[in-house]
C-alpha cells in the first residue's frame, strides 16, 4: 500500500507535477537552548508562523501587535465592522450579518501548499473561488459601442478565429518551412478540434460553434427543441474588446483553476492563526524602536490604548512589519540591511464592496461566482463564490483597481468611492446595480493604518542590490513577511519567507 | 470638485461673478495623486506609521529634494517618474510648494519647471516588475 502511493508519487515527481512550490512540509525545528525567548514583531500571517514553529522547537515567544486583532493584512469586513483609515474617516459596514468584503487577500491558488497545509492543520474550511466564469462579462468602452459581452461568447470566437487564420496559413505554404506535409496535418487537425472549425477549416455560424458559445435559441423540449445557431462576432470587435488578456490572466498559474477561498471570510485564516498562538499576542503594540545592545534584543512600543510606553526583551526577534513602516522606526542594525529595507516602495490598491439586496446576477443572468473585466477605472466586478444560488443579499466586489486609478480612488471620500464605484459597475447590469445597492465599503491600501500601502514592490535593480541583505540575519534580529520573498504579494510569500527566517534564526541560536 | 465647477459656470452669467481663476495645474495632480496618502488637507497621518504632512513642511523651501523624493519614492512611497510627466510632476510640486501654509514658490527656486525636473529628478528603474 505505502509502496504503491510512493510509487505514484515518485512518477509524479518524473511527470513534473509534484513540485510546484518550494513547502517540504513543515520544518522540524527542535532543542531551543534553554530558556532562549524570542520576540515577534506583527501578528499576520508571518509573524504568527514564526510564532507558532518557535514556540514548537522550545522558544519562549511574544509577539507585539499594533491591532487589536491577528492576522494583518489577511482580514474581511463584516456587517457591524468599523475601520477607520488614515486621515480619520470611519465607516460602518452596514453588510446584512456574515456578509463581508475582503480588502485584501481573496484568492488562493491550488498550488500555494504552505497555506493550504497550515489551512488543514488549524482546520480553516475551504471552499472554491470561481476565477473563470465564462458567463460573466467584459467590457471594453471602445468595442461593441461599449457593450458588455459574456466572455463564453468572444473567448470562443477569439479562439475560433485564430484557428482559422492559422489553418490559412497553411494553406498559403506560410509553415511549409517549419513544418513537415503530416505535422501540417496533425495540426490542421489539432486547429479544427480546438478551434470549432467547419470540415472546410472555417469557423462559422452552426451548431459546432454554438455548442462553445451558445445558441441564438437554446435546445429545449417538444415542439420547439431545436436548437437555433448564433452568430459568431466580427472578428475585429473581438479583438477590440481585449478578451485576450483576460484569456491570459486567467491562464497564468496564479489564476488557474483550482482557486479557493476560506469558508465565511479570508480573515478566517487569521483567527486561526491566531487560536494557534492565543496568549502570545500583545495588541495594541505600537513598535518605535527596535534595539540590538547588550547581548538581546529591546523592542520600544506605545500602547496605543493606554498611551503607556513600554520594553519588551527576548534573545531574538523576527521582526515581520512591513518595510515602509520599519524603514521609519529607529532600528539597531547594519547600513546595509537599513538601506534594504529604506529601497522598497509600496503599492497602491482600493477594493470596494457593494452589497445588493438580491442576487440578480445569479437569477437573471446565471452568473455564479467569477470576474466581470471593464477598460474602466474599477478594472473589474467579482461576484460572491459564497453562498451561491442563496436569497438574500449578497456583496459584489465593486471594484479591484492597479496602478493609477488606485491614487484616484484612495484620495476621495469613503461614500464618494462607493458613489463613483456604483456608477462604473452599472455599466454591466443597468437598472438593477445602482437599484439594488443596499451598503458599501472600501479599503484604499495607502490608508491602511498598519501597512501604508498594498505591497512590497522589489523590481530587478532593487532584488540584486538589496535582497539578499533583507533576508541575511542581522546579528539577532531577521525580517520575514511576503516582503521577504519572492512570491511577493501572496500569502504564501509571506508564510515561505517566516519557515525560511524561523530556520535560519534557529540555527544562528544552536550555534551561539 | 467637478460639481463645484459646474454650479460655478451655471451661476457665472445669472450673477455676474467675476471669472474664477484659473486653477493651478498641480491642483488636478494633487487630488488624482497624492492626497491618497497626503490627504486632502496636505496633513498626512499617524498610525502604525506615519504620513508625511506637506502642508507648513520647511523641506519644501528649496525644490530639489521634492524633487528627488517624486522622482525616486521615498520609504513607502513608489516613484512617479513614468506615471506622471515632468510637466506634472513640477505643477504639483509647484503648487504645493505655493499652497498649504506654504509660500516657498515666491522664494528660493522660484516656479518649478519641467526642465528643472528633468535635470535633478532621479530617473526611474530601468528594469521595473509590476
Ligand atoms: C489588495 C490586496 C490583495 C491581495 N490579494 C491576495 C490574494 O488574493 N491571495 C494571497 O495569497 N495574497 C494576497 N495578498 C497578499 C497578502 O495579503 C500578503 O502577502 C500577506 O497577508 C502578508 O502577510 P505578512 O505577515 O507578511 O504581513 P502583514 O499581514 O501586513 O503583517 C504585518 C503585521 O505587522 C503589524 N505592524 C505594522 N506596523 C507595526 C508596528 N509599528 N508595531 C507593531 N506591529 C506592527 C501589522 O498590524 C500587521 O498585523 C493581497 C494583498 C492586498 C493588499
Amino acid at each position: 500500500m505505502i509502496g504503491g502511493s510512493l510509487a505514484l508519487y515518485q512518477a509524479m515527481e518524473v511527470l513534473g507535477h509534484a513540485k510546484e512550490t518550494q513547502f517540504a512540509g513543515p520544518p522540524k525545528l527542535s532543542g531551543a537552548p534553554a530558556g532562549a525567548s524570542v520576540l515577534v514583531l506583527g501578528a499576520g500571517l508571518a509573524g504568527m508562523l514564526a510564532a507558532f514553529e518557535l514556540r514548537k522547537a522550545g522558544y519562549k515567544v511574544q509577539i507585539l501587535e499594533y491591532n487589536n486583532r491577528p492576522g494583518g493584512r489577511n482580514w474581511s469586513l463584516y456587517g457591524g465592522d468599523t475601520y477607520t483609515e488614515l486621515g480619520g474617516e470611519t465607516q460602518k459596514v452596514g453588510f446584512a450579518p456574515g456578509n463581508y468584503l475582503n480588502p485584501g487577500p481573496w484568492r488562493i491558488p491550488y498550488h500555494h501548499r504552505t497555506l493550504l497545509h497550515y489551512c488543514k492543520a488549524f482546520g480553516v474550511a475551504l471552499e472554491p473561488f470561481i476565477q473563470l466564469n465564462h458567463q460573466a462579462l467584459v467590457h471594453n468602452s471602445k468595442a461593441f459601442g461599449g457593450k458588455p459581452m459574456p466572455y463564453r461568447d468572444l473567448s470562443a470566437d477569439f479562439e475560433g478565429n485564430v484557428a482559422e487564420l492559422l489553418g490559412k496559413a497553411i494553406d498559403n505554404r506560410g509553415l511549409d518551412s517549419q513544418f513537415s506535409a503530416e505535422d501540417q496535418d496533425k495540426l490542421k487537425e489539432a486547429l479544427r478540434t480546438w478551434g470549432l472549425l467547419d470540415k472546410d477549416m472555417r469557423y462559422v455560424k452552426g451548431n459546432r460553434s454554438s455548442r462553445r458559445r451558445g445558441f441564438e435559441r437554446p435546445s429545449g423540449g417538444g415542439v420547439d427543441g431545436s436548437p437555433i445557431p448564433s452568430d459568431p462576432l466580427p472578428f475585429k470587435d473581438v479583438l477590440d474588446s481585449g478578451v485576450w488578456a483576460v484569456i491570459s490572466q486567467h491562464m497564468s498559474i496564479d489564476h488557474q483553476t483550482t482557486m479557493f477561498q476560506p469558508v465565511g471570510g479570508m480573515g478566517m485564516i487569521g483567527k486561526a492563526f491566531g487560536k494557534q498562538v492565543e496568549g502570545l499576542v500583545t495588541f495594541n503594540a505600537k513598535v518605535t524602536k527596535i534595539s540590538q545592545a547588550g547581548g538581546a534584543v529591546t523592542a520600544t512600543y506605545t500602547d496605543t490604548a493606554t498611551g503607556a510606553v513600554k520594553e519588551a526583551k527576548a534573545d531574538y526577534c523576527v521582526c515581520t512589519i512591513p518595510l515602509g513602516i520599519l524603514s521609519q522606526i529607529e532600528l539597531d542594525a547594519s547600513g546595509g540591511m537599513l538601506a534594504a529595507i529604506a529601497a522598497v516602495p509600496y503599492s497602491n490598491s482600493v477594493k470596494v464592496g457593494l452589497e445588493m439586496k438580491t442576487r440578480f446576477w445569479e437569477e437573471e443572468n446565471a452568473i455564479y461566482g467569477g470576474i466581470s473585466f471593464t477598460d474602466r477605472p474599477i478594472s473589474m466586478i467579482s461576484y460572491p463564490s459564497g453562498g451561491m444560488h442563496s436569497d438574500g443579499p449578497g456583496v459584489i466586489l465593486g471594484a479591484y483597481t492597479f496602478g493609477a486609478a488606485s491614487y484616484k480612488f484612495a484620495g476621495m471620500s469613503p461614500d464618494e468611492r462607493v458613489r463613483t464605484v456604483l456608477e462604473m459597475g452599472s455599466v454591466f447590469h443597468p437598472g438593477r446595480y445602482k437599484e439594488q445597492f443596499t451598503a458599501g465599503a472600501s479599503v484604499a491600501w495607502s490608508r491602511v493604518p498598519y501597512t501604508l500601502g498594498c505591497c512590497a514592490q522589489w523590481n530587478e535593480e532593487t532584488r540584486e542590490e538589496h535582497y539578499q541583505t533583507l533576508v541575511a540575519v542581522d546579528d539577532r534580529i531577521v525580517l520575514a513577511g511576503e516582503h521577504a520573498s519572492y512570491i511577493g504579494c501572496w500569502m504564501e510569500g509571506a508564510l515561505l519567507s517566516s519557515l525560511d527566517a524561523v530556520t535560519r534564526l534557529h540555527k544562528r541560536a544552536l550555534e551561539a | 470638485m467637478r460639481i463645484l465647477i459646474l454650479s460655478l459656470l451655471i451661476a457665472a452669467p445669472a450673477i455676474a461673478a467675476p471669472k474664477p481663476a484659473v486653477p493651478h495645474p498641480g491642483a488636478e495632480v494633487y487630488q488624482n495623486v497624492c492626497q491618497a496618502c497626503h490627504m486632502a488637507n496636505a496633513m498626512g497621518a499617524v498610525g502604525a506609521g506615519r504620513i508625511t504632512a506637506l502642508a507648513r513642511n520647511p523641506n519644501l523651501q528649496y525644490p530639489e529634494y521634492p524633487i528627488s523624493v517624486v522622482t525616486g519614492g521615498k520609504g513607502a512611497m513608489p516613484w512617479f517618474r513614468g506615471q506622471l510627466t515632468d510637466q506634472e510632476i513640477a505643477d504639483v510640486i509647484d503648487y504645493v510648494r505655493g499652497n498649504f501654509g506654504n509660500r516657498y514658490n515666491k522664494g528660493p527656486g522660484g516656479k518649478v519647471t519641467a526642465a528643472m525636473v528633468a535635470e535633478s529628478g532621479v530617473a526611474a528603474p530601468t528594469r521595473g516588475e509590476r
